[in-house]
């Protein structure tokens, strides 16, 4: 077996043991990039040299006796979140040669880990899409089919783990950004609670939703990574004073006995109906791992693309007000006035979504709409949130398919902006309400991977990731590979 | 609700944003579009409901207000970001013309 085929288990066991080296591991993960990457274009900047001297500080450091899962182990970044001295763009012209001065809370935890960059992923600009084509610099292509899209806006992390690129990405999820492309990909895909790991260091999109989680080739594999990025932050004033919880050993535990709600608005006419079946069979695999199934209904779930499509604009109009050309990024000099610095240099700089997107929070928010729009937005989101909290109390975990369809063709829907946004309908919800989720690979459909979501209680991701292992272990999906 | 292309043009310069004629067209045609979709949120009834602007259930979270120095290196590499820079200023465009 290759080195870079190994999931981040396995290699710190084979580390532990002294059988490899993180060079050696790095070596092999770099080695894949350059073998394939021409065709899938997961990566925006590859690292190199910076990699193999992490590997070998890694190496001399578990000779001195430290210990620790990712002590080693080699991931990508995906290009929103800060990385000090490595190039952060978000896939936008407007910070195409930004350098970040420094690391982002969650890469300074996995710094102290040991663990080692190779680089930074592609993704939809801003992070705004669901199949990566937003990005500036071209799109991302799927393992399993390379003239389809590997799903957004962390498309470039998915497609880069489903390739074996790395032992693991991280990514950002505002409205489904790890799940769809986990899905698409066949990979697994954690969206933490929000406020479970600190968003200091992440390139702000809707600061009430973003969260940055795990994209990995097994639940046991995220549930490391989510121990390590985990936990307060006084930067960040939304994280939760919650410790993270020793998963790697919790989610062993059975599913005996579990109620698992099966909502019915996620199973609906108009969504591939391949996909339908492959989701229903993994809910029956769950029911023959002891499992109670529960059939529960959250009517406000077709309500919630068009809540996410209020707010998150609104937000990134906000958020996105930082690029003026004065400060960092593209500056347009051919200029009279202030005024002009900005509207060129925003105007040159920005891709056609990140405008549509400003454009929109900017209509939403002027005066004579504000109540009409966004007020009503956040009362419906309310709804959303009561609506969830109401059936979890009853039932330990939902279950759904991740996306309505697999992976789409490059182009088929990047000219129709609401077809697009349409592909959030199962994943923008428990975005809404804060809560967690995992998509895990549970079948195909014409050589497409199919996702399955997890949904949990605020800060249940321990029961989310067990339910993960457990179906993992018995359905054995995750060990397909795309051929490339 | 229907955007032509004043309202266009006058939302993209709340926004600061330059945009040709092709994209002045093309964004009023494509948010009219997505404006239409979101006008279903008005079926809800939010009667007596409170809006949600975040899930966290926290509220007032504070920290101490003190400076902290920021290491010399990261704070150069932050200001050599600027497009100029005179005596460790950025300068910008007059803003009176």
């Amino acid at each position: 077996m290759r080195l870079n085929n190994l999931t981040i288990k396995q290699a710190s066991e084979k580390l532990a043991k002294g059988e490899i080296t993180s060079v050696e591991l790095t070596k092999a993960c770099l080695a894949r990039i350059k073998e394939v990457d021409e065709k899938v274009k997961a990566c925006l900047t590859v690292c190199e040299k910076e990699a193999l001297a992490s590997a070998k500080e890694a190496d001399e450091r578990r000779k001195k006796g430290e210990t620790g899962y990712l002590l080693g182990i080699p991931y990508l970044v995906k290009d929103n979140i800060l990385t000090r001295g490595i190039r952060t763009t978000a896939a936008s012209k407007i910070l195409e040669n930004y350098i970040a001065p420094y690391d982002a809370e969650i890469i300074k935890k996995l710094n102290r880990q040991g663990a080692v960059i190779l680089g930074k992923t592609n993704m939809d600009e801003f992070a705004h899409g669901a199949s990566t084509e937003n990005s500036a610099f071209g799109p991302t292509r799927n393992p399993w089919d390379l003239d389809r899209v590997p799903g957004g806006s962390s498309g470039g992390s998915a497609a880069a783990v489903a390739a074996d690129m790395c032992l693991f990405a991280l990514g950002t999820d505002t409205g489904g950004s790890i799940r769809c492309p986990a899905s698409f990909c066949g990979v697994v895909g954690l969206k933490p609670t929000y406020g479970r790991c600190s968003r200091h260091g992440l390139i702000a999109m809707t600061s009430s939703t973003d969260v940055p989680g795990p994209i990995t080739k097994t639940a046991e594999d995220a549930a490391i990574v989510l121990s390590a990025i985990s936990g307060k932050d006084e930067k960040d004033s939304t994280t939760a004073d919650v410790e993270a919880g020793n998963y790697e050993s919790k989610i062993k535990n059975s599913i005996k006995g579990l109620k698992v709600g099966i909502p019915k608005e996620y199973f609906v006419d108009g969504m591939n109906k391949k996909v339908k079946e492959i989701v229903e069979t993994a809910i029956k695999k769950l029911e023959q791992l002891g499992a109670k199934i529960i059939p529960v209904s959250l009517p406000h779930t077709k309500y919630a693309v068009p809540v996410y499509y209020i707010i998150t604009p609104s937000e990134i109009s906000s958020n996105l007000a930082r690029f003026d050309g004065i400060r960092y990024g593209l500056s347009e000099n051919n200029v009279k006035n202030l005024m002009e610095v900005y509207t060129k240099s925003r105007g040159r700089g920005f891709g056609a979504e990140a405008k549509r997107r400003i454009m929109l929070g900017t209509y939403v928010l002027s005066a004579g709409y504000y109540d009409a729009y966004y007020l009503q937005a956040q009362k419906v989101r309310t709804k959303i949130a009561q609506e969830f909290d109401q059936v979890l109390s009853k039932v330990d975990v939902l279950a759904t398919p991740t996306s309505p369809n697999t992976a789409f063709k490059i182009g088929e829907k990047s000219n129709d902006p609401m077809e697009m946004y349409l592909e959030d309908i199962f994943v923008s919800p428990a975005s809404l309400a804060g809560l967690p989720a995992i998509s895990a690979p549970c079948g195909f459909d014409g050589g497409l991977p199919v996702g399955l979501q997890i949904i949990g209680r605020r800060f249940g991701e321990e029961t989310i990731l067990r339910v993960g292992h457990n179906y993992e272990q018995a359905a054995d999906w995750h060990n397909q590979k795309a051929v490339l | 609700m229907r955007l032509n292309k004043k309202d266009i043009q006058h939302i993209a310069n709340l926004a600061r944003l330059e945009l040709t004629d092709k994209e002045l067209k093309t964004y009023g045609d494509q948010l009219s579009d997505v404006l239409s979709y979101i006008d279903q949120l008005k079926e809800v009834d939010t009667e007596g409901v409170e809006p949600t602007a975040q899930v966290t259930g926290m509220k007032d979270v504070f920290r101490n207000d003190e400076i902290k120095e920021w290491n010399k290196e990261e704070r150069e590499a932050a200001l050599n970001q600027a497009p100029e820079i005179e005596n460790r200023q950025i300068k910008v465009k007059r803003i009176l013309t």
